[in-house]
């Protein structure tokens, strides 16, 4: 295989792995801020203990997100040296942005937030809280900001390198890169809020935070589901499940608002994105939507349940106007621009090359809307049970089997989220910056593809031996569940704060 | 006086951004180091929580230190890691191991479980500090590039003899470094004990650093030639030798924290003779210097360095108050309690 395809399998690796634990912190971290200020505000200990249980999950999981999240800090150069050297002017700074305003912030309130409990007073360790769950999104701000930018690039021009360190000169708008002019071609800012706003920013942030929140709030509704279930830390549990659900509500309500503002973005953007995660070929008026389905891609059809209209509404909010299909894209221009002397069938036969695998987008597309809706309607029906006072009563057949699907609901925003980015990424293929440098000319050259099948074969063993201890002591911490989790082997000197005592008692009397 | 250009700046800030790397996560390395040679599980964990609080902030510096040196200098930042892969993969499971091991260790009281964590959390520790050690010595001493700047030798070539040596002495200075900040943080029978390695851990730093400049008079002697139109470089030096000099007398008349001081400082003095003797390169192409990447030829342009100027002025006082704040909080002995690993 070639270094192209390897690097990309081993940052897929990476990145979906590591992507797994950011989203419960971002969650989670907002989830701290409300319960801790339940506390500040009701001086109810039950809210405290709640803090400090999640804060130790939390503590869990923020561990294996830092650990594989400095992989991806370097993958760039490592294994996208010519891409990095194109961007770098550009990318390199929302990275460093993102060191210096997002990953201090949360790791150093993370001290605190952890360890802090007894040595600063319940203000302070609130603000720590605050501060650690701020880090965290402007963690994804800067990230997402960074990719938004391969997604739809502006604020920038294009330059030739000067020799030596002399200025570049700047290239026309209509530029086209080509393979050989890696290195001696560089993309550089020109308006850096204009980089930063690029027209994607505002739009895939909003989406991915409220993914990040969705995915918080469904752990915690696990795990609360699991207690209730079993009959243990039942006050603990209700509450948590109280509080989190109705986030999770909430969350789902302003993500579908988020989810039609995206998608109206990337028709917009990237239309030959949009087409494949719809499978359209053909541009006609009343352009349907498929439920579900599965794309022949040989027939160029979509087979699968359809809604006539549908995507047309979705896109331009009425229902007869056509959505450009594959085969009109990218049109004759560019695809002449791009490929100079080629007579117009020759220019039809490279059409397809400019296209992503078009079953795997609409597929990732699907189970992500799938999964989506399934999750608004359970939170949906969580709030209205909570609401009629039923969603506790274990006694009820229909009520146990409905909160093991919440047992199980933890999964569905981590489907979303890995869904997702792979509708996002395979669909931006096979661009590395969208209509703008193509991601073999990314590549590092002075890697060979031994070089990256070793590095994939480590990565793998070394993250499935993370996963199964993250797994495994995940499931001890929620074993052992709140109050009696510390110094459990009595080994240590056993210091107790006097608030958690208090809530000691609360659970005796439950 | 006229005032640096902005590339000289931001050499400048890459360079303080991965000297606070040094100093800060060289100790939680050292710590790391000596791990192994602490025997009992409660001494164990008050290594742990030692760097407990701060070892996360501190990896940060080398983070910000990455996407500084990406935004700066994009072309040393795109040589130096896809020319150094094996390596940087390595130490990537490296830091991964060192980074889960602390949070894992203490989670279950199985006596495997505990001792695997703790082998890995030495290993990962002194994998990383020595890695970080060859590969600042292969940047001393040039690698071969093309002119294109891409690396164009082999993995091999990097283990070569000289940076071998400065990676062993770079892991042995973060071994002084941490067990001088363990002094300060233990007490009792664990802190007698540390403070009896502490003389033979000195010892062994000055020798290999002695024997470091010796080797670089002979492996480097493009560096030693622009050391010599630089005599502040040497004096620096000659400076950085007294310093790491007065460590073993503070520590023997008790003066612990000036001793840790004086740690700091001599990377820091390291680091700058370094920076003196390689400024305004890179990375050093060896055998063909024309190649080199200097802060001119792989740089970002004047309007990013510009823009990343005011993010730094307006980030690095606030990180440096909070992060003050937090070392504060967190200062004095470490004692198991109720919350820490």
């Amino acid at each position: 295989m070639s270094v192209e395809i390897l690097s990309r399998i081993q940052f897929t690796l990476t990145v979906a792995f590591h992507y797994l634990y950011p989203p419960m912190t971002i969650g989670l971290g907002v989830l701290l801020v409300i319960m801790e200020g339940l506390y500040i505000r009701t001086k109810n200990p039950l809210y405290h203990h709640l803090a400090h249980f999640w804060t130790k999950v939390f503590g869990l999981i923020f561990a294996v997100g830092v650990a594989t999240g400095i992989v991806m800090e370097f993958e760039f150069g490592t294994n996208w040296a010519s891409y990095s050297r194109f961007v770098g002017d550009i990318f390199g700074s929302a990275l460093a942005a993102e060191g210096i305003f997002a990953f201090f912030l949360e790791s150093g309130f993370l001290a605190l937030l952890l360890f802090g409990w007894d040595k600063v007073g319940p203000k302070v360790h609130f603000f720590a809280t605050c501060m650690v769950a701020l880090g965290a999104h402007f963690s994804a701000l800067w990230i997402v900001v960074a990719n938004s930018w391969m997604q739809t690039p502006a604020g920038y021009h294009l330059e030739r390198i000067g020799s030596n360190g002399a200025p570049g000169t700047k290239l026309p708008a209509d530029y086209i890169v080509q393979a050989s002019d890696m290195g001696h071609v560089r993309a550089v800012v020109e308006d850096f809020w204009q980089m930063v706003l690029n027209p994607s920013s505002l739009e895939r942030l909003s989406h991915v935070l409220l993914g990040a929140w969705m995915t918080g709030a469904f752990l915690v509704i696990s795990i609360s589901a699991w207690y209730l279930l079993k009959g243990v830390h039942l006050k603990f549990a209700k509450a948590s499940l109280t509080v989190a659900m109705v986030f999770a509500a909430v969350t789902t309500v302003l993500q579908s608002v988020s989810a039609d503002s995206t998608a109206r973005g990337v028709v917009r953007n990237q239309p030959i994105k949009l087409a494949a995660m719809e499978g359209v070929y053909t541009t006609e008026d009343y352009t349907p939507m498929s439920v579900f389905g599965y794309v022949d891609t040989e027939k160029q059809t979509v087979h699968g349940l359809k809604i006539p209209g549908l995507l047309s509404f979705l896109c331009f909010h009425e229902f007869k106007k056509p959505v450009p299909g594959l085969l009109s894209m990218p049109s004759d221009e560019f695809l002449a621009a791009r490929h100079p002397g080629l007579t117009p069938e020759q220019l039809a036969k490279e059409r397809p090359h400019y296209w992503p695998r078009v079953g795997a987008v609409f597929q990732t597309y699907h189970i992500m809307i799938l999964v989506g809706s399934a999750l608004f309607g359970l939170s949906f029906l969580g709030v209205s049970l909570l609401w009629r006072g039923w969603l506790f009563r274990t006694d009820i057949p229909a009520v146990r089997g409905l909160l093991w699907v919440y047992v199980f609901s933890v999964l569905g925003p981590q489907i979303c989220n890995q869904a997702g980015w792979f509708t996002a990424e395979l669909g931006r293929q096979p661009w590395i910056v969208y209509n703008l440098l193509r991601t073999s000319e990314g590549i590092s050259r002075a890697v060979r593809s031994e070089q990256v099948i070793f590095s994939i074969i480590l990565f793998a063993l070394v993250y499935l031996l993370l996963f199964a201890a993250f797994l495994y002591l995940l499931n001890n911490k929620i074993q052992h569940g709140p109050m009696d989790d510390e110094d459990h082997h009595g080994k240590a000197p056993g210091y107790l704060d006097p608030r958690e005592l208090l809530a000691r008692k609360g659970r005796a009397s439950d | 006086m006229h005032l640096p250009d902005l590339n000289t700046i931001w050499f400048l800030l890459v360079g303080i951004l991965f000297t606070g790397y040094a100093i800060l996560d060289g100790f939680d390395f050292g710590v790391g180091i000596l791990h192994l040679f602490v025997k009992k599980d409660e001494d164990r964990r008050i290594l742990l929580n030692s760097i407990g609080p701060v070892w996360d902030g501190n990896e940060v510096w080398l983070v910000t230190g990455g996407g500084a040196l990406f935004a700066a200098f994009p072309g040393a930042y795109a040589t130096v890691f896809s020319g150094f892969y094996n390596a940087f993969m390595l130490l990537l499971v490296a830091l991964i191991f060192r980074a889960v091991s602390i949070e894992f260790r203490s989670k279950e009281p199985g006596l495997a479980w505990r001792r695997g964590w703790d082998i890995a959390f030495a290993t990962g520790s002194f994998l990383s500090a020595f890695l970080i050690g060859v590969a600042l010595g292969n940047i001393t001493r040039g690698i071969p590039l093309d002119n294109q700047g891409d690396f164009v030798g082999t993995f091999l070539g990097l283990l070569n003899p000289y940076s071998l040596l400065l990676g062993v002495t770079v892991v042995a200075l973060f071994a002084m470094h941490g067990a001088i900040f363990l002094v300060l943080k233990t007490e009792g029978d664990l802190q007698s004990e540390i403070l009896g390695w502490v003389p033979r851990l000195i010892g062994l730093f000055l020798g290999l650093f002695f024997l470091f400049n010796i080797a670089t008079f002979f492996a480097c002697p493009d560096l030693i030639a622009t050391m010599r139109t630089r005599p502040a470089g040497f004096a620096i030096l000659a400076l950085d030798v007294i310093v790491a000099l007065s460590i073993p007398s503070l520590m023997r008349r008790g003066y612990e924290f000036g001793a840790f001081l004086m740690s700091c400082l001599t990377m820091v003095l390291l680091m700058t003779v370094f920076g003196i003797s390689f400024f305004p390169n890179l990375v050093l192409s060896n055998p063909d210097p024309a190649n080199s990447l200097t802060i001119y030829n792989c740089a970002s342009t004047a309007k990013t360095h510009g823009i990343m100027l005011i993010i730094a002025a307006i980030g690095v006082p606030i990180v440096l108050a909070y992060t003050t704040s937090i070392y504060w909080i967190f200062r004095g002995k470490t004692r198991l309690g109720h919350v820490g690993y």
